[in-house]
């Protein structure tokens, strides 16, 4: 891994007069902003190996040690499963750690990543999303960061590099309170959201640490003066009582990241709704709903759409894990129609789709009133979503609505070639 | 229409095929009277240890529904016989399976038949089993505890014997003609037949038997257990009346291995000379250290390895003793010091008692010398 030396030329404090409280703005890509996170929150235990995207975000910590602003141990490990279980370990002493891997290289650490969630030991992972092999492919894809999304992680997916920075902070507040200590991936698409350069504020290091406490693990901290063991072998006399101590973990997570967010946008004057982005949902007949940088086209889609009178919003999931139930009965019971865009697959499912579709008809299903849930797998492998893409979506969406025919029970694919 | 169910609980690995040719044996049998039938050992004792207390099981229907009902069991609680493969489980079971300890009889249903080998009269096992609450039988099949490896069988007779035994007391679960129908040897055959005319179960009543409270505790919840997997490690000394300036570590009170071991070490403190191997190879750290500077082996830990006798460098130190021959877990240390002479007979009587390991050798060269002897 060569750091990229112009990295710090390129820094540039467009406006600091604008900027409050210290913050300053950058133009750095959403991995940049992810290291500027890792180093805000004073992590302790880095550990990398090189995979695209996400090792962006490793070139951009390692020169910040480089460069002597930031200090931290920072392990090249030999691959991505030790890389997770060199963190994990750091976690349990004490530890705040900082992680991250993409597409096969995530389920390389598969083990460790299991490990991890059920030893509810807290970590801050990013992954950079990227389609899984085969074909071998750098494109983004949810599928890696997906395959934990039952053990115990919490998933957040962000569409900016300011929300990158943002949820990163937000991430450990969360992981590390001693009514959680889950792990969080923080996902963040490959190519339009790590390698694209956009205004950031960057907070300042007094900002972040009156939002941010220390890592307390408390009495469960592995530490000579603290003898404890961790990590039993246990019988079927034991493992459902602690399946059931994280599920209690999951659900109670819910609450500190409402707490987290509202502290976040008193501090920061920034952060919006936590669990999901409403966009032109007022009186909204038909909703879109997608995760990440999808966020981008069908928001200009919706503002054309509107222009034309059609009444059509956007309701972007930012956290997968804790799935936002209650938010989607709330802001979706009384639309018409709902057409879900995957960009992920789960081959074989309930009508063939992808894993957003399939949580959200399940969260809306006790409903007394319920829209119509057409759902669409798009931009898989990096493909580039178009606003004309999610034009023809929504007007099929509008015609499920009015009863056109449109199957609610299939899945289709948009912008694949026959 | 029925179901039959029996038990065999063996010490791990050293009767594993012994305790798997008893249940195949059970269910072949019952294939010949045209019933179906199913044998599993217990999942969680599995990887076994050698001498942990384990389980299998054989099941044998007239049907398939009926035999459904075993099919996703750990350990069916109602059988209609125990086998006791090694009359040490008398004292009660402590698996690895799970946690506390279980009486030999506790699966047994009530007027069910426990079949024990042994030297031993049924007076005597009844003393070590716990009481039931329900009566039941007891059937002593004459022997030895057939011990052998993982990768060894002592092809003693014990299975078919056991077998033609379970024909006698249950006719209902297999018959003694569908036994021997299973046996393809006649030397083998005329061994189970004569297991069948020689076992004589005797009725145990409720009042009969240990009356201790056998050693449970109560599981905790998700509320109440500790949360991310972690457990407290222990202080590492307790203290003991009697004891200033021993050393004596705080153990697991939830694992005692009371029933874990086929033997315990006897020690001869008068030969002793505190060389500290015995408490140093130790692989369970049962070894407490007396004020007076000598190694007393701790019951509530002992796994009766065997170790502490091959590393004595001491010449009639420490002596392994079949279990057996003892009724408490009491401190020899105390014994000794209470009364001197009292103890020298004690220990003479208990080597004396139980000359054979049941496992394992008393001195290096021990297996040389039994070949040749043999071979002579």
């Amino acid at each position: 891994m060569n750091p990229p030396r112009t990295a710090t030329a390129k820094k540039v404090d467009i406006q600091a007069a604008r900027a409050p409280r210290g913050e300053s703005e950058e133009l750095i890509s959403g991995s940049e902003a992810v290291s500027h996170a890792v180093k805000l929150a004073d992590v302790d235990v880095i550990t990398a190996y090189p995979i695209r995207p996400y090792d962006t975000v490793m070139q951009y910590v390692s020169q910040m040690i480089a460069d002597g602003e930031f200090d931290c141990e920072y392990i090249v490990a030999e691959s991505e499963h030790s890389q997770f279980e060199i963190v994990k370990h750091a976690s349990a002493v004490g530890a705040r750690v900082f992680c991250g891997s993409s597409g096969v290289g995530w389920l390389y650490a598969f083990e460790a990543l299991a490990v991890t969630a059920g030893l509810r030991l807290p970590m801050v992972a990013m992954v950079g999303n990227r389609a899984l092999d085969d074909p071998g492919a750098f494109g983004v894809e949810h599928n890696d960061a997906l395959s934990v999304r039952d053990l115990g992680w919490m998933l957040a997916w962000v569409a900016t590099a300011q929300e990158a920075l943002d949820t990163a902070l937000i991430a450990y507040r969360v992981a590390e309170d001693s009514r959680v200590f889950l792990p969080c991936a923080i996902s963040c698409d490959g190519a339009f959201l790590t390698h694209s350069q956009s205004i950031v504020k960057v907070p300042s290091q007094e900002m972040v640490d009156n939002f941010l406490p220390p890592y307390d693990r408390g009495d469960k901290q592995l530490h000579p003066d603290n003898p404890v063991t961790i990590a039993p072998q246990a019988n079927e006399d034991w493992v459902m009582e602690i399946r059931r101590q994280s599920d209690m973990a999951a659900r109670r997570a819910r609450e500190v990241i409402i707490e987290a967010y509202d502290d976040f946008n008193d501090k920061f004057g920034r952060g919006g709704e936590p669990f999901i982005e409403r966009y032109m949902m007022e009186d909204a007949e038909v909703v879109l709903v997608g995760m990440g940088t999808l966020a981008m086209p069908v928001k200009v889609a919706v503002r054309k759409m509107r222009a034309e009178g059609k009444k059509v919003g956007f309701l972007r999931v930012r956290w997968f894990r804790p799935f936002p139930t209650l938010e989607l009965q709330e802001a979706l019971s009384g639309v018409h129609a709902v057409g879900v865009i995957d960009r992920d697959y789960s081959f074989g499912s309930s009508f063939h789709s992808g894993a957003l579709a399939n949580d959200l008809r399940s969260a809306l299903y006790p409903l007394a009133t319920r829209p119509k849930v057409v759902s669409f797998i798009a931009g898989l492998g990096g493909r580039e979503v178009s606003t004309d893409n999610v034009i023809d979506i929504t007007n099929s969406v509008f015609a499920a609505a009015n009863g056109g025919d449109i199957d609610d029970q299939d899945t289709y694919w948009i912008g694949v070639r026959e | 229409m029925s179901t039959g169910s029996v038990e065999v609980v063996y010490r791990g690995i050293f009767q594993k095929t012994l305790a798997k040719n008893i249940c195949r044996g059970i269910v072949f049998a019952a294939k010949t009277q045209g019933r179906i039938g199913l044998a599993f050992g217990r999942y969680s004792d599995s990887p076994e240890r050698n001498g942990i207390p384990a389980k299998q099981f054989a099941v044998v229907s007239d049907t398939e529904e009926e035999l459904e009902e075993y099919l996703s069991r750990y350990e069916p609680d109602n059988n209609d016989v125990t086998i006791c493969a090694d009359d040490t489980l008398c004292k009660g079971v402590e698996s690895w399976a799970w946690y506390g300890l279980q009486p030999i009889n506790k699966l047994l249903k009530p007027n069910g038949t426990l079949l024990v080998t042994s030297m031993r009269l049924a007076d005597g096992l009844i003393r070590d089993i716990h009481r039931k609450g329900a009566p039941y039988e007891l059937g002593v099949v004459k022997g030895t505890a057939s011990f052998s490896g993982l990768w060894v069988y002592k092809d003693d007779h014990t299975d078919v014997r056991l077998l033609g035994a379970l024909a006698k007391v249950a006719p209902e679960v297999v018959s003694l003609d569908a036994v021997l129908e299973g046996i393809d040897d006649s030397v083998k055959q005329a061994s189970a037949r004569k297991a069948y005319d020689m076992v004589e179960p005797v009725p145990v009543a409720v009042d009969q038997g240990n009356d201790e409270v056998p050693y449970e505790f109560d599981l905790p919840g998700y509320t109440t257990m500790e949360e991310c997997l972690v457990i407290r490690g222990m202080e590492k000394q307790h203290d003991v009346p009697g004891w200033d300036g021993g050393y004596v570590p705080v153990r697991n009170p939830t694992f005692k291995k009371y029933t874990t071991r086929t033997m315990r070490p006897v020690i001869n403190f008068e030969t002793c000379t505190k060389c500290t191997i015995c408490w140093l190879q130790c692989p369970d750290t049962c070894f407490d250290v007396t004020p007076d500077g000598h190694y007393d082996a701790n019951m509530e830990a002992c796994c009766g390895c065997g170790v502490c006798e091959a590393v004595c460098p001491v010449d009639q130190c420490i002596t392994m003793v079949n279990e057996e021959a003892f009724t408490d877990n009491a401190s020899q240390w105390e014994m000794w010091t209470n009364d001197k002479e009292n103890y020298s007979e004690w220990l003479a009587a208990k080597i004396s008692a139980q000359p054979a390991r049941s496992h394992g050798f008393h001195h290096i060269g021990q297996y040389a010398e039994e070949i040749a002897h043999e071979s002579s």
